[in-house]
């Protein structure tokens, strides 16, 4: 009885100490924000419920993007080369085969309307200042023509992908390849490190191990909008749905937590093997103190 | 050489050449431990048990790891972690294991403290305990630095500036440890040396050491009870196990810590697969960038409290700047504990409860020691400075104190 009094009191004193060090101190140090916004329903400038037409969507689509962007499952080729667009426009213009599933409706309205506002970059790019966007506003455009173009883009079928962990990782690519690369899964970044830098204010770094250092539960407010938790930061608001952010967020960690799974499957045996271990052990224990008391 | 006759059986062919059942004898069966013990009394062997696991999984790392600036984190993170088979094992194992046997130690450190087992002819198992946990600290320290992540750069970086505060020499010693102006590539490889050759081999032989200076004082109890080892081992070996106050390393007082090391390990085995990030922050994931500061940084949980009475004096006093009175502070703080012999003067070899005095400098200082290590951690701004002022100093008054709460009270109970 009495070692039982010992150890809760230890147990007591080390649970004190757990609590101030860890959650305590993690609450301290990294504030809660407010919680993610999927419908980004700050960005108000294009009428969302206006219903697009695809015919007259792809005619402004082709008329507008394919300078710049390339839709390689439409038929339209990238104009250059990746360095060479990284150096024209300070960043790769992605692949927009797939953005009709990555983008939120909303935001990718916006985003086409005034790309500085919607992924708040404000601050970074001024009205009237010296530095503008690579990619121009269409604010001049009618908001029935940006829901064409929306509808367009929404209407291109989605690839076909032999397993979930294949679509997670063109999601990855797609949304964020131009900019971050992931070396522990073979994908560099399409825009070079050092032009990147330039365009951004800083280096993106290397997506790798960024589900450990930073959990799931931080990316998933980080990439709803990076200003939030980094504020002044040069990375984009980039609007993904929240289901294309859950698979960009799942394939970090199947890359960067691989043995997640065997982990896990692992970790009970163990622990049942020392139970047995210590059952055993007590019964011993107690053979052979039953003559010493 | 002398007449060897044929051995009748394998133990007695090692016997005529080893002497295995003498020393079997000396060193286990008729080794004797006080009876009147609890599980406390299985902690060294915890500590024990755990410093086999980190041996073993570190000799795995070994074999993996580069110890160069810009392989280091890759080899740790992508070969180990992900492409060796259970590699990440090995290293949770590793890195769980190195956190939790500071809180073995730690316990097993405040259980000495608690019944006085650091006195009255076992003050060399005290010293050699301390001797342990600074070669411990300075393992934990320099294993950190080896997977190269932010916290990892940013910490060797912090403490080796502490040295910088040092007068005359400083400067230079901070560049002699560093190997370089700055924390680099020389630096990693020699604290690779450090941590996997050097220390290990100084720990080995302070455990032997510490096991040695156990001999003739004997283990403590529960009741800081003195009495004749070779009395009671007598009256063990005539048969006499209930009346005997002592019983034999092997089997008995074993088959309780087997007991207790099986329990313990559940909770560690728990630990290392499913709760490991006080053990593996996660700033750390982020690879050494010498340019880009960490908002907080903070060393490993067991230095906490050391670290924050080195924080503790943000202000001058007396015309000494508080960088200053922080790094005496800290010197005295790592030091003082070698001292506790010494500066406890009072005869008493009792629970610290059964104290007159002790008992409440014994609980205060489980308490300072306690919000120093919390305050150790949280950013050190605002009413969180003066708390750790406060509590720094507590520390500092609590050690200055002892002698004289410790002379009251042998003077109380008159010698006992
Ligand atoms: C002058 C070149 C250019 C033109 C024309 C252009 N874009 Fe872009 N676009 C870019 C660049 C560059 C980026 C990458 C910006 C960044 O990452 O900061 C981009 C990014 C995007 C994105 C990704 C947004 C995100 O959140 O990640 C979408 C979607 C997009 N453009 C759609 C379009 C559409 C639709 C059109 C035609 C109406 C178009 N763009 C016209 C250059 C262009
Ligand atoms: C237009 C380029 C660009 C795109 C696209 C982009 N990022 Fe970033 N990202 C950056 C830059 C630049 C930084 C560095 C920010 C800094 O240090 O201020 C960054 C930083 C980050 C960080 C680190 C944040 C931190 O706490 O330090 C994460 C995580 C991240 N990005 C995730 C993503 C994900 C996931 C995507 C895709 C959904 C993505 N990024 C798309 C440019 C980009
Ligand atoms: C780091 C590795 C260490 C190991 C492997 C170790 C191991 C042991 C073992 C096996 C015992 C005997 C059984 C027991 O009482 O638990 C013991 C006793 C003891 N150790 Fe340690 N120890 C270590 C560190 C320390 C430290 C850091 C201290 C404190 C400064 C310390 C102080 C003591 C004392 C005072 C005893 C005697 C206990 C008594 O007589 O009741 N040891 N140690």
């Amino acid at each position: 009885m009495k070692e039982f009094k010992i150890l809760a009191v230890i147990v007591a004193l080390v649970a004190v100490t757990y609590y101030g060090i860890e959650p305590y101190a993690h609450h301290v140090m990294h504030p809660e924000p407010a919680p993610a916004d999927y419908a980004f329903s700050d960005l108000k400038n294009v009428d969302t419920t206006l219903k697009g037409d695809v015919a007259n969507g792809k005619v402004l689509v082709e008329a507008n993007c394919i300078a710049c962007h390339s839709i390689e499952k439409e038929g339209y080729p990238a104009m250059m080369s990746d360095s060479d667009a990284a150096s024209s426009y300070g960043v790769v213009p992605p692949d927009l085969s797939s953005a009709g599933h990555l983008y939120q409706t909303n935001y990718l309205a916006n985003f086409i309307f005034d790309p500085v506002t919607a992924s708040n970059l404000k601050h970074k790019y001024p009205e009237g200042g010296a530095k503008v966007h690579p990619m121009p506003s269409y604010n001049w455009m009618a908001a029935q023509e940006i829901m064409d173009m929306v509808a367009y883009l929404q209407s291109i079928p989605k690839a076909t992908y032999v397993s979930e962990s294949e679509e997670r990782r063109a999601d990855f690519i797609d949304a964020c390849g131009r900019c971050h690369s992931m070396a522990y899964a073979g994908i560099s970044a399409r825009t070079p490190g050092d032009v990147a830098k330039a365009y951004l204010g800083a280096t993106p770094p290397d997506m790798s191990q960024y589900i450990k250092s930073r959990g799931r539960h931080y990316l998933e407010n980080f990439i709803n909008d990076p200003q939030r938790l980094l504020h002044g930061t040069g990375m984009p608001r980039v609007g993904l749905s929240e289901e294309a952010q859950t698979h960009v967020i799942d394939y970090m960690e199947e890359i960067g937590d691989a043995k997640k799974a065997e982990r896990e499957d692992l970790g009970w045996k163990v622990m049942l093997y020392m139970l047995v271990f210590a059952v055993f052990a007590l019964l011993w224990k107690k053979q052979i103190w039953r003559d010493i008391h | 050489m002398a007449e060897f006759k044929k051995a009748d059986s394998m133990l007695e062919w090692f016997d005529q050449r080893l002497g295995v059942v003498n020393f079997v004898k000396v060193m286990m069966t008729e080794y004797w431990i006080p009876k009147n013990i609890n599980f406390l009394w299985a902690m060294g062997v915890v500590i024990t048990v755990l410093f086999t696991l980190l041996l073993v999984s570190g000799i795995f790392l070994l074999m993996y790891y580069k110890p160069d600036v810009n392989m280091a984190f890759d080899s740790v993170n992508f070969t180990i972690m992900q492409d060796v088979a259970y590699g990440w094992l090995f290293r949770h194992i590793h890195a769980v294991g190195a956190s939790v046997v500071f809180l073995v130690i730690y316990i097993h450190m405040f259980t000495g403290i608690y019944y006085g087992s650091y006195k009255k002819g076992r003050e060399m198992i005290w010293i050699s305990g301390m001797l342990l946990f600074v070669l411990f600290s300075a393992e934990g320290f320099s294993g950190y630095m080896l997977p190269w992540g932010q916290m990892s750069y940013w910490a060797a970086y912090v403490i080796t500036e502490i040295f910088g505060g040092i007068p005359l020499i400083g400067d230079e010693l901070v560049v002699w440890i560093r190997g370089n102006f700055y924390v680099s590539d020389a630096t990693l490889t020699r604290f690779f040396m450090l941590h996997v050759l050097l220390i290990p081999l100084a720990i080995l032989g302070a455990i032997v050491f510490h096991f040695y200076a156990l001999r003739f004082p004997h283990v403590n109890n529960e009741e800081g009870e003195f009495f004749d080892f070779d009395e009671e081992a007598e009256k063990y070996k005539a048969g006499d196990k209930k009346g005997s106050k002592v019983i034999p390393f092997w089997p008995v007082f074993l088959s309780k810590d087997f007991m207790v090391v099986g329990f313990f390990m559940i909770f560690f085995f728990y630990l290392t697969f499913y709760h490991y990030g006080f053990a593996m922050d996660a700033i750390n994931f982020d690879k050494a960038d010498g340019l880009k500061t960490p908002a907080h940084i903070y060393p490993e949980w067991y230095f906490l409290w050391s670290y924050e009475v080195l924080r503790g004096f943000f202000f001058d006093i007396a015309g000494i700047s508080g960088k200053d009175l922080g790094l005496i502070a800290f010197g005295i703080a790592n030091a003082i504990f070698f001292l506790l012999p010494w500066l406890d003067r009072s005869p008493m070899v009792k629970p610290a409860n059964q104290r007159p005095y002790f008992k409440y400098w014994f609980w205060i200082l489980m308490a300072d020691l306690i919000v120093l290590t919390i305050y150790g951690k949280l950013p050190p701004t605002g009413v969180n400075a003066w708390v750790g002022f406060a509590s720094s100093m507590t520390f500092l008054v609590l050690f200055a104190v002892l002698p004289f709460i410790t002379k009251l009270e042998a003077k109380k109970v008159g010698g006992k």
